[in-house]
């Protein structure tokens, strides 16, 4: 069985991006999904902290301390982008005006609930950013995860343990051995990793799975 | 005639302060402070310091995130002046001075989504009382808040959050406090404008009346009550 690298599944993301889409990608796996966007799409990035149209990461030298993603690195900003403050960024997503939102998580519930923001630990500082605004907000929401802890457990459940982001959100699930649907009768699994069977998936993964007839 | 052009001079507005430590003279000691600024962008770090130096304790602040590094908020949180924060994402590779202020229970936190932070402050600007928000719906920084059903989604009741003071950055101001900005150095800087009493701005560049396009102007001077030019090296140009 071949499991996805980093890149990979973040090419599988970015396959999944419709010209035309407005997407926010989450701070860390998924912005990696910008390197990754397919040729010829015309795809408008969203950052919390106030930009759309986000270009490629500048050449050394190039960076400017004023132009910045939300997970405070150096960006560019696209022909026709454009720059707004705070609370008119987070009614374009709380307002439903965002296509895809890209989120990382720690578990994801079979009813689709996210939790990505708090591993509840008593000494665990908790760091939330627009992660809860972006679960309710976009229009779909895709997560990009891990299938299995280190420990080898699997981060899909049946009820979250750690504290939700948001309850009933995520649209799809990538991880390096599957990409999963959410839906309301269950998770549909519309792909595997090479090389490994839906059993093979279905046991590692703990929660009822359903084989997708169509491919997506 | 000259005793009215005499007051017309008495009443000329200028908001124009000479330096930091004068436009931040009057913070006193348990005030709610709201600081601009998403990481170091727009982060207005000659204002900071110059808060530092005051001495005003006991603060509330209101940013996004808990301080970087040893520097701007940081620095201010380490000097001990803040008994609480709210903000939206504390945790940070470098959030050294907070991580070690928050286990130790120096320093209290109110974590506040990102787009509810915005929202909150927002609604302050606006007399706005409250407002409902899907955001945190069922989860933990829901709990205890007023919920309600409208149309087929549920709300959390959220209150604003109003300020004595806002410190922001700006990239250029005239002497009325009209402001423009530079790129995402802009993030929470005009909402905060809005929603404290007394707005102070540091800016990079002060230019007369009339100078500014005013199809550019992104903060109306009726939000500023005291600007400070700050002299910063050349940002490189992207």
């Amino acid at each position: 069985m071949k499991k996805l690298d980093r890149n990979q599944m973040a090419a599988r993301v970015a396959r999944d991006i419709p010209d035309g889409s407005i997407v926010n990608l989450g701070i860390g796996l998924p912005t990696l999904v910008a390197d990754h966007m397919p040729k010829g799409r015309e795809i408008i990035l969203h950052s919390e902290n106030g930009v759309l149209g986000i270009g490629p990461r500048p050449a050394p030298g190039e960076e400017d301390e004023d132009l910045i993603n939300a997970g405070k690195e150096p960006v560019t900003l696209l022909t026709g982008g454009s720059y707004f403050h705070h609370a008119d960024s987070f009614a374009m997503i709380r307002g439903r005006h965002l296509d895809f939102c890209v989120l990382g998580a720690f578990q994801v519930s079979v009813a689709g609930d996210l939790a990505n923001w708090h591993t509840g630990g008593t000494d665990a500082i908790p760091a939330v950013g627009g992660a809860m605004d972006l679960a309710v907000g976009a229009k779909k929401v895709l997560v990009m995860m891990e299938h299995l802890t280190k420990k080898g457990e699997s981060k899909i459940v049946e009820r979250c343990t750690y504290p939700l982001t948001g309850a009933r959100c995520v649209n799809r699930i990538y991880t390096d051995l599957a990409v999963i649907d959410v839906k309301p009768d269950g998770l549909h699994v519309v792909e595997t990793a090479e090389g490994l069977s839906f059993e093979e998936l279905q046991r590692l993964t703990g929660v009822p799975l359903k084989r997708m007839l169509t491919a997506a | 005639m000259r005793q009215c052009s005499a007051i017309i001079f008495a009443l000329v507005i200028d908001k124009l302060f000479p330096t930091a430590a004068a436009a931040l003279a009057d913070i006193p000691n348990g005030a709610t402070v709201m600081i601009g600024g998403f990481g170091n962008a727009g982060m207005p770090a000659a204002l900071i310091d110059a808060l530092i130096a005051q001495g005003a304790r006991d603060l509330t602040i209101v940013n996004n995130n808990a301080g970087n590094g040893d520097a701007g908020l940081a620095a201010l949180l380490k000097a001990k002046r803040v008994k609480k924060i709210l903000c939206s994402f504390p945790r940070q590779a470098d959030s050294w001075h907070f991580d070690g202020l928050y286990r130790s229970g120096e320093l209290e936190l109110e974590l506040v989504p990102q787009g509810t932070l915005a929202e909150r402050i927002r609604a302050a600007g606006a007399g706005v009382g409250g407002f409902y928000t899907p955001t945190a719906f069922g989860t933990k920084l829901a709990e205890g808040k007023e919920t309600r059903r409208i149309g087929d989604r549920d709300y959390v009741l959220e209150f604003p959050i109003h300020a004595d003071y806002a410190l922001i950055k700006a990239d250029r101001a005239d002497r009325w406090g009209n402001l423009t900005y530079r790129k995402t150095a802009r993030n929470f800087a005009p909402i905060m404008a809005s929603a404290a009493r007394c707005t102070v701005v540091q800016v990079r560049e002060t230019v007369q009346l009339g100078a500014l396009d005013p199809e550019m102007v992104v903060t109306p001077g009726i939000f500023v009550k005291r600007v400070v030019k700050i002299a910063t090296p050349m940002q490189k140009a992207a």
